[in-house]
């Protein structure tokens, strides 16, 4: 049975829908799809002093995506990008199965069954993706607005 | 009835393992190969691997007397006029792609193709590409209430300007099976010629091109018991000959130079470079083998089992089926969605009870939008499966909404 990857955590994760929404003037709004199974995520995020000052995610998607968007949802508000970032490092490890620090993402663990089962990693890394690509392209924006 | 399915299973090297064989119930995206079709493949390759229709040494003429007793396999199996209506190419979706691109230089803009919005991918895109290459018009035949192509827009669809009408034949989503007689009145009104996607109706028996009255049609070795890696294109020998090639190379030449090249006849025109031989070499051997079924007495089995597992699919809460309530004109393949569940969730569920089935949107997203879902699960049964493979997915399904909820 494929159970480890459909535990209680996960379920919780994606039911809670942690940061479900969207924002009224993010720096940034991604869409990113899986084009495998559907999943789509549409996030936004405005970011502040190195930090993810407000993220909202629009997830349609398998239950191993919408808890990893959930994850973010729960983390990222708020936190330095540099803890982002290493987060995503570490979930790019673990689907690797290497060894990785979950760091103040102590969730990122429920996902470790999903390793063996590599047509499954796209579904949890896709909000990890449009997570990155959104802080890069909000960087970009400021360091435009900086430079006019 | 048992004994029936446990003699067709032992056929079948991985079915015929000792113990952990799963219920294969994705036989729409890959049947299972045939011992005969893996024997033909690994004694071509053993005793008969050379280049074909090139060498004069004794191993190309073995490969190439091989791949033309392939040729003719293929040809009985589809009952066509002649082996030169065979091109052997990658798949279904080479076969496809080979038409469109050979129509690029037949329609003028303006001219239309008609397709379907249940078509798969593979018989869409390369319509798309010639129509936006080309200015000619892409027109639709709609899904009917009952998931059914409603070919009653075919007056509508099919005008005056109409090349081609290019339809599956049967859907790899809903399994509905086309009414091609229908289709081929319209087209002829106009003029135009008919294809039929038949990925998913060639694994289901011989197929009689010739009775259907079509121009094309095109079917993957990889789910007719047979080798991945080939597939096959026929057409009416007439319209081969009026085809200028899509890829060109060695094999497919009379002579050339500097200047120019003058194409060979069908099929070697449209078999740029090396085929796949070995391949072609496994698949003639299947279809060889289906050729000698009952396919009636199977076409009758499977159609109870489909009736067994949409009876049972019916009867758990929040499930829906997409595609026809009923066995009439369908292959055994049936799809569902679960309310709050993803179908990749629920396949893997299944997968873990050691069921294969496919989650998502199988190639036929226009299909799904049309039906208003993402995606589904689905079953597509082979004549290798029994009884017992869907009493296990009937269980499997009330498991996975256990896990799921």
């Amino acid at each position: 049975m494929n159970a480890a990857l459909y535990d209680e955590a996960i379920k919780a994760l994606a039911r809670a829908a942690h940061g479900a929404g969207t924002l009224a003037a993010p720096d940034a709004v991604v869409r990113l799809d899986n084009p495998y199974c559907g999943d789509r995520i549409d996030l936004a995020l405005n970011i502040s002093a190195a930090r993810i000052a407000a993220l909202a995610h629009q997830t349609k998607g398998c239950l191993l995506c919408c808890a990893a968007a959930s994850l973010i949802g729960l983390h990222a508000p708020g936190a330095p990008i540099a803890q982002v970032e290493q987060a995503i490092a570490a979930l790019d490890a673990l689907l690797a199965g290497a060894d990785f620090s979950p760091g103040a993402w102590g969730e990122l663990e429920v996902f470790r069954a999903v390793s063996g089962y590599p047509a499954r990693h796209g579904c949890v890394s896709l909000p990890m993706q449009a997570l990155r690509k959104a802080i890069d392209v909000a960087r970009s924006r400021q360091a435009a607005q900086i430079s006019i | 009835m048992i004994d029936e399915v446990a003699a067709l299973r032992r056929q079948f090297p991985l079915l015929a393992q000792a113990a952990g064989a799963p219920h294969c119930l994705d036989n729409a995206a890959t049947s299972q190969i045939h011992e005969v079709a893996l024997d033909a493949v690994v004694r071509h390759e053993r005793s008969a691997r050379g280049n074909v229709m090139r060498a004069s040494h004794s191993l190309a003429q073995s490969a190439t007397l091989a791949y033309q007793r392939a040729r003719g396999q293929v040809a009985q199996f589809l009952n066509a006029a002649s082996v030169h209506e065979i091109v052997f190419t990658s798949g279904a979706t080479a076969a496809l792609n080979l038409v469109a691109q050979a129509y690029a230089t037949l329609c003028k803009p303006g001219d239309q193709i008609v397709i379907s919005v249940a078509e798969h991918h593979s018989n869409l895109i390369p319509w798309q590409q010639l129509r936006d290459r080309m200015g000619i018009e892409l027109r639709f035949v709609p899904l009917g209430a009952d998931t059914r192509l409603d070919l009653s827009a075919l007056q509508a669809c099919v005008g005056r300007r109409c090349r081609l009408v290019a339809l599956t034949h049967a859907s790899n989503v809903t399994g509905a099976v086309t009414d091609v007689a229908r289709v081929v009145e319209r087209a002829r009104a106009v003029g135009a010629h008919v294809l039929l996607d038949g990925a998913q109706r060639a694994q289901h028996g011989p197929v009689d091109v010739r009775a259907l009255g079509v121009d094309f049609y095109a079917f993957s070795g990889h789910k007719c018991y047979g080798p991945g890696g080939v597939g096959v294109l026929w057409a009416r020998g007439e319209l081969l000959e009026a085809l200028p090639p899509v890829f060109t190379g060695g094999g497919m030449v009379e002579r050339v130079t500097l200047e120019g090249a003058a194409y060979a006849a069908p099929p070697q025109r449209f078999e740029a470079g090396t085929p796949p031989v070995a391949q072609a070499v496994g698949l003639g051997e299947a279809l060889a083998w289906m050729g000698q079924q009952d396919w009636l007495r199977i076409e009758r089995r499977l159609a109870g089992l489909t009736a067994r597992l949409l009876e049972g699919l019916r009867a758990v809460p929040g499930l829906h089926l997409a595609g026809p309530t009923d066995t009439h004109q369908r292959v055994p393949v049936v799809s569902f969605w679960l309310d709050g569940m993803h179908s990749h969730d629920v396949c893997q569920v299944l997968d873990g009870l050691g069921l294969t089935l496919r989650g998502g949107h199988h190639c036929a997203q226009p299909l799904m939008q049309a039906l208003g879902i993402e995606g589904v699960s689905r079953a597509s049964l082979a004549l290798y499966n029994g009884q017992d493979d869907v009493d296990a997915l009937l269980a499997g399904v009330g498991e996975a909404v256990r896990v799921l909820a």
